[in-house]
């Protein structure tokens, strides 16, 4: 709470001459909300898919679900983007820069958040697991109604933190031509030179949104650990 | 018709990667040791330091953790100037870096500097050492060897970051990259191999951090 | 300086100055009185022992003493000079950093987890205070904890981590730690209830030869009944933040007068 006061106080002392930019830089707001949101889903998506792969696949899938997850975190967010938008028009796959942006961020962090998925399966303890085998429940039927919806409090907070990551990585897709908030940096920056508001600014609102994202994810937790006495104590 | 890996092109842009990536190197090993400092100052200031200090020193973490680095670099890079700082776009690139990870660090710092016992505190309190000598010889030893990790983790991922020094025409590995790509109009090569350069070091550099956790966990000052 | 009053809270008879003072001491945690008006004085070689439940505020006394702590009132003194205040003009006002780290180079404590440094070795360990609070050199650094160590049987044990020592063993190392500084009061805060059973011997013995040895003024808190029966000078019983009674220490054990003291003791014998 504390500190979402301080964001928005901050806010608020903005500089008086950010109405004048305000407009554009809601625009940029909007495609980096976008591309976050986008991204998110894919990266949910994509870290469920890699997590149980990797944990009850066949040997073919558990391969191919490992090396998504080693090569999508042994590189650079901005290398993947550069090398969709700018290798794959070679393959005859033309993508519009919106959804390589979704498609690069969202693969990126979904190779971090299958480790997150994974861990947390992981973590739901053994006896639950031996219930639903007493229970005569078939290991999908286990995972779908037992242990998911445990392991989900546990993910939470950790998937907070690649929601974050992931709006901070939203700031690449400007270097691939989207009009997203730190495009309209740039631009206003070059029409008004007004760099220290422009940029400060632009931070603040970045700042804001991550707050908004924090804040989301820990009613999300409050809501998903009514019952579960799990996920953080305090 | 132009194929769609050329083998030729790629290994004659292989040099000039090559040469890039000490550039990259470089700005990396720069970078992570300004964030080590950084980070060490910030976590001490959090935990020792008066009233004032703490809150400005979490509000700064916070914020540098909650906004993108691309927009901190820009920031640094063009503002700085404004305030009688010129900077090459190298050195701007490594403090940038170093301020962003050196927030990471802090918090690991944090986690480190907590999991020593009051004891620890207590025992140096009672023999009378100085906050300076206690700090130095009682509980930094035992707060960072079981961090080292962690901090390796934010190096690789600082090394991965680097691309982003491109922006401001940091003629490192991506930057390269995309002149080549630009003169050329092949792109495909260039960037694929910035890639793999990234995955082979980001592999070996993991494989080298589980080892330093193994060997760091199996001195015999280790606290059971 | 020679009085003798009747009731149970003020001292006993003592020849001169106490070494260590306590005046009118109170602490607060909140709602909760730790300490209550507490008068205390230790003459100099004294050897006290401070029984009591759990609760009763024993240990804070310690950690008072060890500034570990701040008192909310009253005043600590060490050695006629003031602990936790110090002079200002004709004024005592609340002791600065400075203050405290000169005064606190006459305290030693030994705590009951030992609270060894697990990165260095017990010459190390008993090495570490003397080189950078009293600027010794690495020589006679080595030579006074070499010479302590000794003392307390572990002349072989030098160059072990405390990981490789046993709690005994341990809990000598930092007694001989805490000696190094050569403190004129030397605390112990239950120095043997973390040790298993037949461990606590050792440091006893350590304990009982040292104290005669060097002739030091010592404040323990202890369990061990049977050790403050037969070594302590003065045994004080402690319940709810006052001293109940005190007294020398074969007279409290066989004829304690307060019914809390008389509980408190069938209790302890009782259990063993």
């Amino acid at each position: 709470m504390a500190i979402l006061c301080f964001g928005a106080g901050l806010w608020v002392t903005g500089f008086s001459s950010l109405r004048d930019f305000l407009p554009e830089l809601l625009r940029g707001v909007i495609v980096t909300v976008q591309v976050t949101a986008g991204g998110a889903v894919v990266a949910v998506v994509a870290a469920f898919g890699a997590a149980l792969a990797r944990l009850y696949g066949p040997k073919p899938l558990r391969w191919f679900a490992s090396t998504y997850v080693e090569v999508f975190r042994g590189t650079s967010a901005l290398v993947q983007l550069f090398w969709l938008f700018f290798v794959l028009p070679h393959f005859g796959l033309t993508l519009s820069p919106l959804v390589v942006g979704i498609a690069a961020l969202g693969l990126n962090i979904g190779a971090y958040g299958a480790e997150v998925v994974r861990g947390a399966i992981g973590s739901v303890g053994r006896g639950q697991w031996e219930a639903a085998t007493a229970l005569n429940l078939t290991r999908a039927q286990a995972l779908r109604c037992i242990i998911l919806p445990q392991a989900f409090v546990a993910m939470i907070p950790p998937w907070g933190n690649l929601f974050i990551e992931l709006l901070k990585a939203t700031s690449l897709v400007s270097l691939i031509t989207l009009s997203d908030l730190a495009f309209k940096a740039q631009q206003i920056n070059q029409n008004t030179l007004r760099t220290a508001e422009v940029f400060a600014s632009v931070l603040l609102i970045y700042l804001a949104l991550s707050l908004l994202i924090t804040v989301a994810m820990r009613a999300l937790e409050a809501r998903a650990a009514r019952g579960l006495r799990r996920g953080r104590v305090g | 018709m132009s194929k769609v890996w050329d083998w030729g092109y790629a290994w004659e842009a292989f040099p000039l990667l090559a040469e890039a990536s000490i550039i990259t190197v470089k700005a990396t090993l720069m970078g992570f040791v300004v964030a080590l400092t950084v980070g060490l100052l910030f976590a001490i200031g959090r935990m020792a330091g008066p009233m004032w200090l703490r809150w400005t020193v979490g509000g700064v973490v916070e914020f540098i953790r909650s906004t993108p680095l691309l927009i901190q670099i820009f920031f640094l890079y063009y503002v700085m100037p404004e305030f009688g700082l010129t900077m090459s776009a190298m050195v701007t690139g490594v403090i940038a870096l170093g301020l962003h990870y050196g927030a990471y660090c802090s918090e690991v710092y944090r986690a480190g500097l907590a999991n020593v016992p009051k004891g620890q505190w207590e025992a140096s309190i009672a023999l009378n050492l100085s906050t300076w000598s206690t700090f130095k010889n009682v509980i930094l030893p035992q707060a960072i060897p079981p961090v080292v990790p962690a901090l390796g983790n934010y190096l690789v991922a600082l090394f991965k970051e680097t691309p982003l020094l491109s922006v401001i025409a940091v003629l490192e590995l991506m930057q390269t990259a995309k002149i080549l790509g630009s003169e050329t109009f092949r792109y495909v090569e260039p960037i694929t191999l910035v890639g793999a350069f990234f995955l082979v070091f980001s592999l070996v550099s993991a494989a080298l951090i589980r080892r330093l956790e193994r060997h760091l966990n199996a001195s015999p000052g280790r606290r059971i | 300086m020679n009085e003798h009053a009747p009731d149970n809270e003020t001292n006993t008879v003592i020849a001169e100055p106490p070494l260590v003072h306590f005046e009118k001491v109170t602490k607060c945690y909140g709602p909760l009185t730790v300490l209550d008006q507490l008068d205390l004085a230790v003459a100099a070689h004294e050897k006290v022992a401070i029984i009591g439940p759990s609760g009763s505020g024993k240990t804070t006394v310690l950690r008072m003493l060890m500034t570990l702590e701040t008192i909310d009132s009253g005043l600590i003194s060490i050695d006629g000079e003031p602990l936790t205040h110090m002079p200002q003009g004709d004024k005592l006002v609340r002791a600065n950093a400075a203050h405290l780290k000169r005064m606190r180079g006459h305290i030693g404590m030994v705590f009951q987890h030992f609270n060894l440094f697990p990165h260095m070795t017990a010459l190390k360990n008993c090495m570490e205070a003397p080189q950078t609070v009293l600027g010794m050199s690495k020589g006679e650094a080595h030579a006074r904890a070499s010479d302590l160590l000794a003392q307390v049987g572990l002349a072989d044990k030098l160059d072990h981590y405390p990981s490789q020592l046993s709690g005994g063993q341990q809990q000598r190392v930092a007694i001989a730690r805490a000696l190094a500084m050569r403190p004129k009061v030397m605390l112990f805060d239950e120095v043997t209830s973390a040790l298993d059973p037949e461990l606590c011997g050792e440091v006893l013995a350590v304990i009982r030869s040292l104290g005669q040895e060097h002739q030091l003024t010592m404040l323990m808190v202890t369990h061990q009944m049977g050790f403050a029966r037969e070594f302590a000078d003065r045994v004080c019983f402690f319940h709810a933040g006052r001293i109940e009674e005190q007294g020398p220490a074969r007279a409290l054990f066989e004829n304690p007068q307060n019914e809390r003291t008389q509980q408190f003791l069938r209790a302890v014998m009782d259990a063993v």
